[in-house]
This record gives structure tokens, sequence and C-alpha cells, in this order.
């Protein structure tokens, strides 16, 4: 019964270096803890009642004393913030490379999308050595995609975009679980990260054989939803087009005047669900709202759509 | 302290001898109404623990067998919650030694307003009462947190009625700290000077700032809850238009502020014990009071640290980050002056002194945890962990708790007269320290492992150390049976501990035990500060004490 884990699976880069800050803290943990509990026990041993010691004049306060241990504190702090916060910066930088993997949360499961258009639920592969972005979504409440082994989480919300990115370094089988309480079944909200090597992982997602990739199927719910009708060569609509529109600033009208906002998931996302609110500036405020009628999984799609024709010019 | 001259013509009665039970439901005797909150906290503590008694049971084995159900589970934790946090650890010390203690320690009558004072006992038995409603009729299942949406759009247990106990109790709050603030002001006896006030009476100063300022916040949050609820009003549902993360900043712009409410009056404790059992000034007293209303300022700014992984953006977190490890410098200045304070002392390790330097202990890890957790990648890892479960129950338990029961024992010959059983006392405060460590140091482990927080069920490969925890819980539970046994037991036998067992300064030792109606039968005037005890002269005493008995 002796055989349990006491220290998590390192599997990427940022859980040694978080395992290293862990170190270092608990290092300073130890050390205090230590110090309080000996400084107790040596003083309740050395000037207990009946023991003959010098007991002259205890002093009552030392501003050198405070000043010591007011500055040391500060100092072991903000050692600790600025190396913290040095790690906690990474997990905001994905690199470009990163496989885009779309993850929608619901009660009590995890629907999964790889770029290459296999999907899968509450399982996610990926290749070893591969930097993976998780672009995740709820479709009811908050859930919180955790995995030990990488030492990341990132609440997942309703209405919103959060993104998680690792790179796996070791090949294996590694806990996904749902942290946020998310109901009744919360406890079940659990999966598995499979780390393989990329010969595996090609394997593996050719299995169920090639289907469309999720921009293609992005493409296809583009079409099927009208959005084509207007957004491609309309001779009678008005409609901006969306080819070379990703990840660059779309000027927006506004009551004073023109704003930008960057073309991002989210700016894609409100469009589609709350055309009115941001309205690209020279148009007219005419598309109608999708609210209710394009599940978030798809949603996911056709802005993966949208994003693979960033770099394709407009036809004229 | 001077010590008023007790002259002793015909004997005063003194506030327990009275029988009637109108004379206990219609006090406005501040002590009497320490007793009815101690009476009713006491309850809560003991149907909050039966709840995590049953939790901790659960969770022996990966498998739900216990409990037949994860909806069972998912209300007990939320029962545990808001009746430990509520019910029992916001209104513990204050309510209870505060109450009974603060007047005699200032050296007045009674609160400022004494009516107030019952009305708030009053306030928060019905707050109470619909909380037990609410578990016998069903339950709520969102945790003590309340998370939008899930709790305004999709649980279908009692929130509203949970929101309404939450929002009448925290009035009863709100009146104690307001009481508090306006008695320190006025009613302190002529020549108690701020400098001069007990440190147990600045720490609840402190205490009740942040109970005025941050509770109506909670009071709107739980308002709000009800509203979207009911009416759907679309502040925190995103279907609507709302932004759920926006509850969460309201949530713990008071429910942070509420850690402190809970550990402040702690300190206040824990700074009256020390010198008393160490027979010596407490070291640093102005960097200890300043250090109280330190905290109770930082409390209002660090509320995002709870929400490092929630959404909000990384510079709104890194900002929080380091707000919240200066809380660490007021934290740490405490914990060291009371240690240096056992320096040159004539140290006695009776029951209270023991509970006090188990908090300092426990307290110390709580807050060096604490540091981890301000730390943005590390609490990115263990956020939503059983490493928060494990450090906020180094803080509320190891910390409050301790703290609470401390001063129980400290102050129980002057509530009630009698002495404890300082056998049965001492044991309990090794079996709570021996247990509580028992029970949450395996749970930091747990997080750091990455088990989940709110799990009903989980991978078998964390069960050895639930099983610890498990075993340790149930060592806790005897080490919190005790004192309410041999307290109750204790009342038996007729007053046996004159005014001042621990030979303390307080004036609050000044009195007969159990105090007369009164408090004082002379105006009190304080000529000289507080805590001076002297080391040698114990030392002089407690020999004189030996060659008497030799002899």
């Amino acid at each position: 019964m002796w055989d349990f884990p006491l220290f998590p699976e390192q599997a990427s880069a940022n859980a040694e270096k978080l395992d290293a800050l862990m170190l270092f803290e608990l290092g300073v943990l130890v050390f205090f803890t230590t110090l309080i509990c000996v400084l107790i026990l040596f003083f309740c041993a050395r000037y207990r009642r009946g023991v003959r010691v010098d007991r002259s004049n205890p002093p009552t306060h030392g501003r050198l004393m405070e000043a010591i241990w007011i500055i040391i504190p500060f100092i072991i702090s903000a050692v600790m913030f600025v190396w913290a916060t040095q790690v906690f910066y990474d997990l905001y930088q994905p690199p470009p490379d990163a496989a885009e993997i779309s993850v929608v949360g619901k009660q009590w499961m995890w629907y999964l999308q790889h770029p290459q258009g296999r999907s899968e639920t509450n399982d996610l592969h990926v290749p070893l050595g591969q930097a993976v972005k998780l672009n995740m979504t709820s479709q009811d409440v908050i859930h919180s995609f955790f995995i030990p082994a990488m030492r990341i989480k990132q609440d997942v919300l309703p209405g919103r975009y959060t993104s998680l990115w690792f790179q796996p370094t070791k090949v294996g089988k590694y806990d996904i679980f749902c942290a946020e309480y998310c109901g009744t079944n919360h406890s079940i909200m659990t999966g598995y990260l499979h780390v393989m090597e990329p010969a595996d992982y090609e394997k593996w997602l050719a299995a169920e054989g090639v289907g469309p990739s999720r921009a293609e199927e992005g493409e296809r719910l583009f079409v099927q939803h009208h959005c084509a009708g207007c957004h491609r060569e309309s001779q009678t609509v008005h409609a901006p087009r969306l080819e070379g529109v990703y990840g660059k600033p779309v000027p927006i009208q506004t009551d004073s005047g023109v704003r930008f906002a960057t073309a991002d998931d989210r700016y894609i996302r409100d469009s589609i669900l709350l055309p009115k609110s941001e309205v690209v500036a020279g148009y007219e405020p005419l598309m109608p709202s999708y609210k209710d009628q394009i599940s978030e999984p798809d949603l996911l799609k056709i802005i993966a759509y949208i994003k693979s024709i960033a770099n394709r010019e407009t036809s004229p | 302290m001077s010590v008023p001259a007790v002259v002793v013509e015909d004997p005063p009665e003194d506030y327990l001898q009275e029988h009637t039970l109108k004379s206990w439901l219609l006090t406005t005797d501040h002590k009497r109404v320490g007793i009815l909150y101690m009476i009713s906290v006491t309850v809560f503590f003991f149907v909050g623990g039966a709840a995590a008694t049953l939790m901790r049971l659960e969770l022996m084995t990966p498998r739900g067998d216990v409990l037949a159900t994860p909806d069972a589970y998912n209300r007990l934790f939320t029962m545990h919650g808001v009746i430990m946090i509520f019910f029992f650890l916001i209104p513990a010390i204050p309510a209870v030694l505060g109450n009974f203690l603060l007047p005699l320690m200032i050296g007045a009558r009674d609160l400022a307003f004494p009516k107030l004072n019952l009305m708030s006992w009053y306030v928060y038995i019905i707050g109470g009462m619909i909380g037990i409603w609410i578990m016998v009729f069903g339950g709520v299942d969102t945790g003590w947190t309340f998370y939008t949406p899930f709790s305004t759009m999709f649980s279908n247990t009692m929130v509203v009625t949970a929101a309404v106990a939450v929002f009448i109790t925290g009035f009863s709050s709100i009146l104690t700290g307001l009481n508090f603030v306006v008695t320190v002001h006025t009613m302190r006896a002529p020549g108690m000077t701020w400098f001069r006030l007990p440190l147990f009476v600045w720490s609840h100063y402190a205490t009740s700032l942040i109970m005025i300022l941050g509770t109506p916040v909670l009071a709107i949050s739980v308002v709000l809850i009800a509203l979207e609820r009911i009416f759907g009003v679309g502040i925190f549902d995103p279907a609507l238009g709302g932004d759920p993360i926006l509850f969460q900043h309201l949530f713990w712009f008071y429910s942070h502020p509420a850690v402190y409410i809970m550990v402040l009056p702690g300190f206040a404790v824990v700074s009256e014990i020390i010198p008393c059992f160490a027979r010596r000034p407490i070291f640093g007293y102005k960097f200890i009071a300043f250090s109280s209303v330190a905290i109770a300022i930082f409390s209002f700014l660090v509320w995002g640290h709870h929400m490092f992984v929630s959404g909000q953006s990384m510079y709104a977190g890194m900002i929080f980050s380091i707000l919240s490890f200066l809380v660490a410098i007021p934290s740490a200045i405490k914990v060291f002056n009371w240690t240096a304070t056992l320096y040159k002392g004539s140290i006695r390790l009776d029951t209270p002194m023991l509970y006090a330097l188990g908090f300092i202990g426990l307290f110390t890890m709580g807050g060096l945890t604490g540091l981890m957790l301000a730390s943005l990648a590390i609490d990115v890892h263990v956020h939503d962990t059983y490493f928060i479960v494990a450090h906020f129950h180094y803080i509320m338990v190891g910390g409050t708790v301790m703290a609470y029961l401390g001063g129980v024992h400290f102050w129980w010959p002057k509530i009630s007269g009698r002495m404890y059983p300082e056998f049965w006392g001492k044991l309990s405060a090794m079996l709570v320290f021996v247990g509580f460590n028992l029970t949450f140091f395996p749970q930091f482990l747990l997080g750091y492992l990455g088990m989940p927080r709110r799990y009903f069920e989980y991978r078998p490969e964390f069960q050895v150390l639930n099983v610890m925890s498990t075993a340790g819980a149930s060592i806790l539970a005897i080490g919190y049976v005790m004192p309410l046994v041999y307290m109750l037991l204790s009342l038996r036998k007729p007053p046996n501990a004159g005014p001042n067992p621990w030979g303390a300064t307080g004036l609050e030792w000044q009195v007969e035990s159990p105090p007369p109606v009164h408090n004082f039968h002379d105006p009190v005037v304080v000529t000289c500060d507080p805590y001076m005890y002297s080391p040698e002269e114990a030392e002089r005493d407690y020999a004189h004490d030996q060659h008497v008995r030799n002899a």
C-alpha cells in the first residue's frame, strides 16, 4: 500500500520550471516553520517557570528586530513574485506553430476536436514535442480544464473563449480533471491526455479514415448557414469579405467615430451571435443574429475556417 | 492596570444569577448575549462538524459508497462550508468572546448599543434557522461560493433560500461590528488611551471595520443571485449579455476580507494569552496593533487572487499577486513578535498557552503556503485542488478554531466562575494539534498531486492520503468533543475560580468571576500600560509556592 505517488509526474517544460519554483518556496516554508517551532520549543524549555536563568529586563520592543523581520519577508516575497510571474507570463505566450485544438465543456463531459478534423470525448491525443493550444468554451456553466502533469489549468467559461497551451515532453497517459465545481457529476468530468510518438499520433488520426479537416467542416457550415451568400461574391448585399481578416485590426463604427478591434476568436464569435454590437465601418447593420442556432462546437469550426483563409487574398 | 478596590459590603449579583428563560431571551447584558452566541455557535460547529465527518467517511474510498448519490455529497460540502463560515467562524470569536470581554477590557458597563447587540443575535438566529431549514428540506449544491451561472441558471436546489439566509446573517455581523467600533471610540474608561488598549481590542476594532465595510457587498451579491434566479435579469448570465466573472469579483470582494474577519480575532486571543503565560509584556505592542489595521486595509485589495485562472486579465493577476504578497508582511510581524515575547519569560504551559502556541505553528504553515498561492504560476497548478482546502483549513481551523478554543479555556473561569480540568484540557489541546495535522497535511500532498476539490469520487492512487486524512479527522473529532464534555461537567460544581486564576493584568480579571451584572462596582481609572507582567516576580512567587509545598 506504500506505492502511492507523493509527487505528480512532470510531462512538460513548464512542469519542470514550476517544480523548481515550488521547491524553492517549499524550502522557505520549511526554513521558517522550523525556525518558529525551534524558537518556541527552545524558549519554552529555557524559560520554563522554575528554571534558573537570567530574566532581567525582558525587552518590550526593538526597532532593529522589527526592521529585520519586515525586510527579510519583503525580499523573499519579491523574489517569489518575480520568479512566479515569469513562469506565469510564459503560460500566456503560446508558440505560433502550436496545433490548435478546440475544447467545449458541458455538464459533464469534454468535447475536443483536432485541426485535422478528428474529434474525441474526454480523451485527448497529442504528439510528443508538439506544442498544443486549447481554445476552450463552455456550453453551460463554468468548468476548468486541468492537466496536473503539465501544471496548467484554465477556467472554461460560457460565452467566452479562454486558452491554454502546453508542450508535452514525455510519452504517457495523464489525468485531465474538471477543476471548477460544475454540478452533480463534477467528479467524473475527467479524462486522459495521451501523449504519443508522432508516428503513432499520425496513425491514430487516420484510424477513423481521413475526413474533412476542422476548417473544411467550418467552410461547409459557412455555406450551410448561408454566411457565404453575403460574405462571398454577393451582388445584392453589401457585406464585408472575410478573406485575410483574421488577426487583423477591423474598423468598428461607433457613435463617436471609428475604433479598431482585432478580428480574433472573440470578435468573430460576437459578430455571429451579436452582429449589431460591433459593425464594421462602412457597412449597414443588416446581419441577423445566429444566437441559439449554431452550437458551440460548430462556432469553433466556423472560426477555424475564417482563420484558415487569413492569408488568402480577396478575389476580385 | 489600576485595580479597582472591591468593597464587599453587600455581595453583588453576578450576571448568571437570574435563571428564567425570559431573563435570557430579553437580556441586553453583553455578557449574556455572549453566552447566547456561545451556545448557538457551538451547536452550528457540531452540525458543520457532522457534515465534515460524513464527507471524510465518504472519501475513505475512491468510489462513492457511504453516501448514495453525488448530489448528497455536493449538498454536504456546501452545507459544511456555509455553516462553518457564516454561522461559526465569522461570529465565533467576535460575537462570543468579543461581546463578553470588550466592554470589560476597556472598563465600560456594556457595549454602546446593548439592544442592538441582542438584536444582532436574533438576526443571526433567524438566518441560522433558515440555514437549518434548508438542510432539512433539500439542501443547496452550489458550494459556499455560489458561483454563477451554476447557481443562477442550473442548480435545482434551494439557492434563493440560502441567499436569504446569508443575507440576513450578514446583518448580525454588521451590527456587531458597528457596536464594537462605537464602543471602542466612546466608552473607554478614563486613562484607557488607544495605546493602553489590550491588543484583543485592537484586533476586534480592525475586524469590525471589515465587517461594516465588507458585509454589505456580500449582501448585494446574494441579492443579485436571487434576482437573477427569480427574474432572469441577466447580470451574470452570458446568454443574456451578463458576465459570470462579475459575480466572482463581487463575491470575493467580501469573502477575502471575510477570511480576515475570521482570523484577526484569533490574533486577538493569542495576543492576550501569550504574555499572560510568559509573564512578561508583549514584544512590539505597536507593531502588533498596527499590523492588525494594515491587514484590515490590505484585505480589501487582494480579492483577485482567487481568480488567477478565472479568465481575468494576466495583468490583473500580476497586480493581485503582488498585493497578496504584501499581506505576508503584517502577518510575519505578528508571528515574530509573539515568538519574541517568549524570550526571557517565565513560561507556563497551561491549556490556553498550548492552544496559543499551536496556533502560531499552524498559522505559520497556513501563511507560508499562502505565499505559494500568491505565486501566480503555482496557483495555476494548485487552484481548486486539495492544496487550497488544506491551506485555508490551516488558517481557519488551525488558526481560528485553535484560538477560539484557547480563548474559551483562558476565559472560562471568568465566564463561568469555574476552572476546567487542566489534565483533560491539555490532552484536548494535544489531540487537536496532532489530529489537525494528520487530517490536513496529507491534503497539501493530494493537492499538489492534482486531486481537485469538491470531488465525490477520485482516482484510486489518491486513496492512501485520503485514508490518512480521515484517520486524522477522527482524532480531531475526539479533541473537539472533549472540551464540550468537561466544560459542561465543570458547571455542576460551585464557582471555584476566584477573580483572577491566571494572575492576569486585564481589567476583566479585576472583577469577580462570574462578573457582576454591571461589570465594575466603582468607576475605573486606568493608569498604566497593558501586560505589565514581571517574569522575575513570577519566579519569586513560584519559588515561594514550592517552598511552602515542601515545608
